[in-house]
Parts: structure tokens; C-alpha cells; sequence
């Protein structure tokens, strides 16, 4: 359980490598890596989320908020004061961290329902500002030229540089992730997800360390948001409402909470089901969802990553 | 003239308020039932509102059924929503945790959303009011008669529900689940009945909400999320568990929207109940009549 096996995570590393090559010479795919910038965008939430979540036991689901923060702090520094791109990330998921702070701090000393619900009205408050505010955030309509990004004079302007640039930071954020889970503050986390207070009386300072995972997720969730304006160079409230945050929650019940993997098969899934295999369904996609959450709920609550637990418990019996 | 005149616009916000706080107390009271039976938070409970709104649309509006007769039937068929909703989403959880059950609610509520939008689409529908509209001059202030119903029912339910916990078998065994459902299970009452029965009240009650507000503020089927949120914020401020915390709560909350929405800034409207709801969360989580000590016992 404690050792990283790092053989799935290269394998899966040479799939992300190898993969536009292999949907580049399918035509039936060949927009597949445009959805897997979605995906490593989604992943970069998730991954944050199933810490907060499934390790620590901490309901958000006000996620969208911070996505949203990261993209709009990007688009207003970007196009109203014409600062650099990825100082803007930076500005951005400071912030994001700030808020994190102000909200986490009196939240996470809620337990159960009421935490769920404090997170809730936070992201439909913050909703709200972006649909209001319309001086800085353009209202409904959004901000759109939004520049795209640049290093050293290298242009992230195609496909599939943009691919490899979210993708290396998904592997950053997870390689960081499960480390942490490794270490000392992982194993304090799943302490407190189990009783916070025996694991507080073992001289785990448990508000501190739901803070600080709290604020690790918002920043995540806002680097993701950061990417995805500088992606698309337009964004609008819609992408950041309440039910944006309900599908991370989707990601992560699908996946499995309880561990990172899960995270990343529930972001993969739902980009896929959303951009590609519900398209049939349009908006009645929404009725989709509500059928798969509550299948997975009942029948799954470990999520996928958990069915190989399951089949090899019915090989030992 | 000038002042006189500002003074009636606050009388006009604070009935318009109270209106409005009586559905959002309604909508307590249902998250308040379930709670007490089951500790569960009803995510959907905002659903149940929506539903009566568009059922009670298509009896009487489009189908042509009386008034009298629409009423009871929209109720009946959403209580059993409610049913269905205990039945395949909170029953079948086998390992009942907040998470889960939150997450349940939460896809229960979807999925009626999305139903809804597949039977009625995206339009908000309008419904006779019960009375006519013709407005009734008041100390200056113009209130539509609907205005009445709507309080009218919030009283008769407060009254039906308090004679049904205190004076009735049934009600007497919902309680005590209530306080403890072990015991209760051991002096012989059915526990899962019991769990189905406040889920299909609070949906009944729910139906009677919006019934009766959707003459005033029409429906469509993406209502049910901030109803229900902006219920909970009711059931928060009140006390949850607390049935006059409940009914104090929605009242004070729909007033402090109205207040907000017409002096301050209506496009911030909705946000007003959520930032209310965040500030008694943080700074006194048992709410205006809720107990600290009871908090402490429960199990979620």
C-alpha cells in the first residue's frame, strides 16, 4: 500500500507520449488529442479533489470556483493590463490559495453536511460575481482574446504542444501528489479521514493539515483553469457553474476517490462521455450523469480503480 | 411624498419577502423532516417544488382539470416521487456515509432535472392564480392575492404537521425515530416505513410549495438547485432539526433576499440567502434555535 509502483505510472507516461502519434494515423480519433488537453485539464481538479476527498474525507463542491478563478484572474491580467501569461498563473493561483484560506479556514471546521453546503454556496457565490461583475468579467458574454502562451519565445499555438504542456504538468501535479500521500502528511490525512479525533490525539494538528490540502487543491484546480483560458482564449461563467462542479464529483465517484488513479480514469471517462459518446443524448446527457453517479454510488463506491479489489476478493473466497 | 413613498416600496419588499420566505421555510420544513427521521440532507428537496410547479401546470393549465381536484392529484403523484426517491436512491446505499448520501441526493436530483426538461422543456410555464390577479391596495403596497395563498398554506401545513407529530400514532413513531432509531426499532417500529414516510412527506410538502408559488414567480425546470440550497440556508439559519427554526429561518431569509434585491442590487439577488447561509455557518452553525448539544449526538 505505502510503495509507489512505478511501473504503471511509466507505462502510462509512454501512452501520453506515444498517443497523438497513434491518433494521428486513425481519422476516427484524430481529435482525440484536442480532448486529452480536456482531460489533462480535468485531471489537474481531480487530482487535487480526490486528495481532499477520498484521502483527507473533506466534501467540496465548490471546485468550480477556484477553476474559475484561475481562468479569469489569466483573462483580466492578460487582457486589461497586458501582463505575461504565466505571471498571471502565478497571480492566479495565489489568489486562489488566498481564497482557499479565507473560505477553508471556517469551513473545514464544519463536519459533514455543512461543509458540503459552505462549499456549495461559495462556488454559486462566486458564479455569481463572474456573471455580475461585468465591467471586469464582460457578464454572461465573457472575455475573449485571451493570448495563448509563449516560453522563451517558443509557442504553445498548436495542438499538440499545447498537449505535451498540459500533460507534463498533470504528471507533475501527480508524481507531487502521490508522494505526498507516501509521506508522513499522507499518512496524517488518512488518520483523519478515519477519526480526526484519535488522529488528533496521536499530535496530528488536523485543521492545519485540512487547510493546507484545501489550498493544494484550489491551487490545482486554478492552474487548470489558467490552462484552460489560455487554451481556448475565451471563456464565459457557464464553463464554471454548479454543475461543472457536481461533474467532479462524477470524475471522482466514477474513477474512485480513494485513490489518485481513480482520478484520472473519472477525468478521462467524463471528458470522453461529454465531448464525444453522449453527443447522441444532448442536454438529456444531464439525466446520463444522474444515472451513472447513482449506479456508482450503490453498486461501486470504490469507483472503477476498485473492481480489481472486488475480483480478486471473490478469487479468494 | 418622496419618503412616504419609500416606505411603502419597504412594505411592498417585506410582503413580497415574507411570500417568498414562507416557500423557502416549506422547503426547510421538508429538509427538516427527512433530517429528523434520517439524518440525511435532502439534496433533491428542491426537486419536489419544481415538480408540483409543472404537474400542477399540465393538470390544470393544459389538461383542464379543476382547481380542487389538480391540487390533491399533483400532490399524490409527486409524494410518490418522493417514494422512489427512498426507494432506488437512499435504500439500496449499503454503506451509508455523508458522502454518499450527499452524492446520492445529488444524483437523484439530476436525474429529475433532466426528466423534467425531457417532459416539459426549458420554458418557464405560468398558472392561473388561484383567486385572480387583481392586486389588493395595502397601507400602499400592491399585493397580489396569490400572496395569501401562499402564506395561508404555509400556516395550514405548519398546523396539520404539528397535530400530526404530537396527536397522532404515526406521527408520535416518526419522532421517535427522531430521537433515536435503535430504540425505536426495539419498541416495534418499522424504521424503514418510518424513513419512507418522511421522505414522502417532505416531498408532499414540497409539491405544496410549488403549487402555490408558481402563480407568483412561474417554474421551469432548472429551479430545484437553488431552492433547495437557498431551503437548507432556512434550515441552517433556523436551527437544523428545529421545526419553528425552520419556519423563522425562511421567513427571515426570503425577507433579508427581498431587502437585498430591491435596495442593494438585484443581480445579486440569489446571492444574498448563500451569503447569509455562509455567516451563520461560520460564526454559529446551530443556527438561531438550534441546540449545540443535539448537534453533538448526531451521527453525521
Amino acid at each position: 500500500m505505502l510503495r509507489i509502483r512505478k511501473l504503471p505510472i511509466i507505462g502510462f507516461a509512454l501512452f501520453i507520449i506515444v498517443f497523438p502519434w497513434i491518433a494521428g494515423t486513425i481519422p476516427a480519433i484524430g481529435n482525440y488529442p484536442d480532448l486529452m488537453i480536456f482531460a489533462g485539464i480535468y485531471c489537474l481538479i481531480t487530482i487535487g479533489l480526490s486528495l481532499l476527498m477520498g484521502y483527507a474525507g473533506q466534501i467540496s463542491l465548490g471546485q468550480a470556483a477556484f477553476y474559475g478563478i484561475g481562468a479569469y484572474v489569466s483573462a483580466i491580467l492578460t487582457v486589461h493590463f497586458g501582463l505575461s501569461p504565466w505571471f498571471c498563473m502565478v497571480i492566479g493561483m495565489l489568489i486562489a490559495s488566498a481564497v482557499a484560506v479565507l473560505v477553508g479556514v471556517p469551513s473545514l471546521k464544519l463536519r459533514g453536511h455543512y461543509l458540503a453546503m459552505a462549499t456549495l454556496a461559495f462556488g454559486i457565490i462566486v458564479f455569481i460575481v463572474f456573471n455580475e461583475e461585468i465591467e471586469w468579467t464582460g457578464g454572461p458574454d465573457g472575455i475573449s482574446g485571451i493570448p495563448g502562451l509563449s516560453l522563451f519565445g517558443f509557442e504553445f499555438d498548436t495542438v499538440l504542444k499545447y498537449y505535451y504542456l498540459v500533460w507534463f504538468l498533470v504528471f507533475a501535479a501527480f508524481i507531487f501528489t502521490i508522494n505526498v500521500i507516501q509521506s508522513r502528511s499522507g499518512r496524517a490525512l488518512r488518520a483523519i479521514h478515519i477519526s480526526e479525533a484519535a488522529s488528533s490525539a496521536m499530535g496530528v494538528n488536523v485543521s492545519r493539515f485540512k487547510i493546507m490540502v484545501f489550498v493544494y487543491s484550489a491551487i490545482l484546480a486554478s492552474l487548470a483553469g489558467s490552462l484552460y483560458a489560455h487554451y481556448l482564449n475565451f471563456i464565459n461563467p457557464s464553463t464554471f457553474d454548479l454543475f461543472f462542479s457536481i461533474k467532479l464529483l462524477i470524475m471522482i465517484a466514477l474513477g474512485g476517490m480513494h485513490e489518485v488513479w481513480g482520478a484520472i480514469v473519472g477525468a478521462f471517462l467524463v471528458t470522453f462521455l461529454s465531448f464525444e459518446w453522449l453527443h447522441f443524448f444532448e442536454e438529456f446527457e444531464v439525466i446520463v450523469y444522474g444515472i451513472i453517479l447513482l449506479l456508482v454510488t450503490i453498486f461501486l463506491p470504490h469507483g472503477l480503480v476498485g473492481i480489481p479489489g472486488i475480483v480478486k476478493g471473490w478469487f479468494r473466497r | 411624498m418622496e419618503e412616504f413613498s419609500f416606505a411603502n416600496q419597504l412594505f411592498q419588499y417585506l410582503i413580497t419577502g415574507l411570500t417568498v420566505g414562507s416557500v423557502y421555510a416549506m422547503v426547510a420544513i421538508g429538509f427538516n423532516i427527512i433530517y429528523n427521521v434520517t439524518e440525511i440532507i435532502n439534496l433533491a428537496q428542491g426537486e419536489f417544488v419544481m415538480l408540483g410547479g409543472l404537474i400542477m401546470v399540465f393538470l390544470h393549465a393544459v389538461a383542464g382539470l379543476p382547481l380542487i381536484l389538480a391540487f390533491p392529484i399533483t400532490v399524490i403523484l409527486v409524494t410518490l416521487v418522493g417514494m422512489l426517491l427512498d426507494r432506488l436512491a437512499i435504500r439500496p446505499i449499503r454503506q451509508p456515509s455523508v458522502l454518499t448520501l450527499i452524492i446520492a441526493t445529488i444524483a437523484a436530483s439530476i436525474i429529475i432535472k433532466g426528466t423534467a426538461m425531457f417532459i416539459w422543456g426549458k420554458d418557464p410555464f405560468d398558472l392561473p392564480a388561484f383567486s385572480g390577479r387583481t392586486p389588493i391596495n395595502f397601507l400602499g403596497a400592491v399585493i397580489q392575492p396569490q400572496y395569501f395563498w401562499v402564506i395561508g398554506f404555509l400556516i395550514v401545513t405548519v398546523i396539520l404537521l404539528t397535530l400530526f407529530f404530537e396527536k397522532t400514532i404515526i406521527g408520535k413513531a416518526m419522532s421517535a425515530c427522531a430521537d433515536n432509531p435503535d430504540a425505536a426499532s426495539l419498541m416495534g417500529i418499522n424504521v424503514k416505513w418510518m424513513i419512507l414516510l418522511s421522505f414522502s412527506l417532505s416531498a408532499a410538502i414540497g409539491a405544496v410549495a410549488g403549487i402555490t408559488v408558481t402563480p407568483i414567480s412561474l417554474m421551469e425546470y432548472d429551479r430545484g438547485a437553488m431552492l433547495a440550497i437557498k431551503g437548507f440556508g432556512a434550515v441552517v439559519l433556523g436551527g437544523l432539526g428545529s421545526f419553528p427554526g425552520a419556519i423563522l429561518g425562511g421567513l427571515i431569509l426570503g425577507t433579508i433576499e427581498s431587502f437585498g434585491a430591491g435596495l442593494i442590487s438585484s443581480g445579486y439577488k440569489d446571492a444574498f440567502a448563500l451569503i447569509v447561509l455562509l455567516a451563520v455557518l461560520f460564526f454559529r452553525p446551530s443556527g438561531l434555535l438550534g441546540s449545540v448539544e443535539i448537534s453533538k449526538i448526531k451521527r453525521f
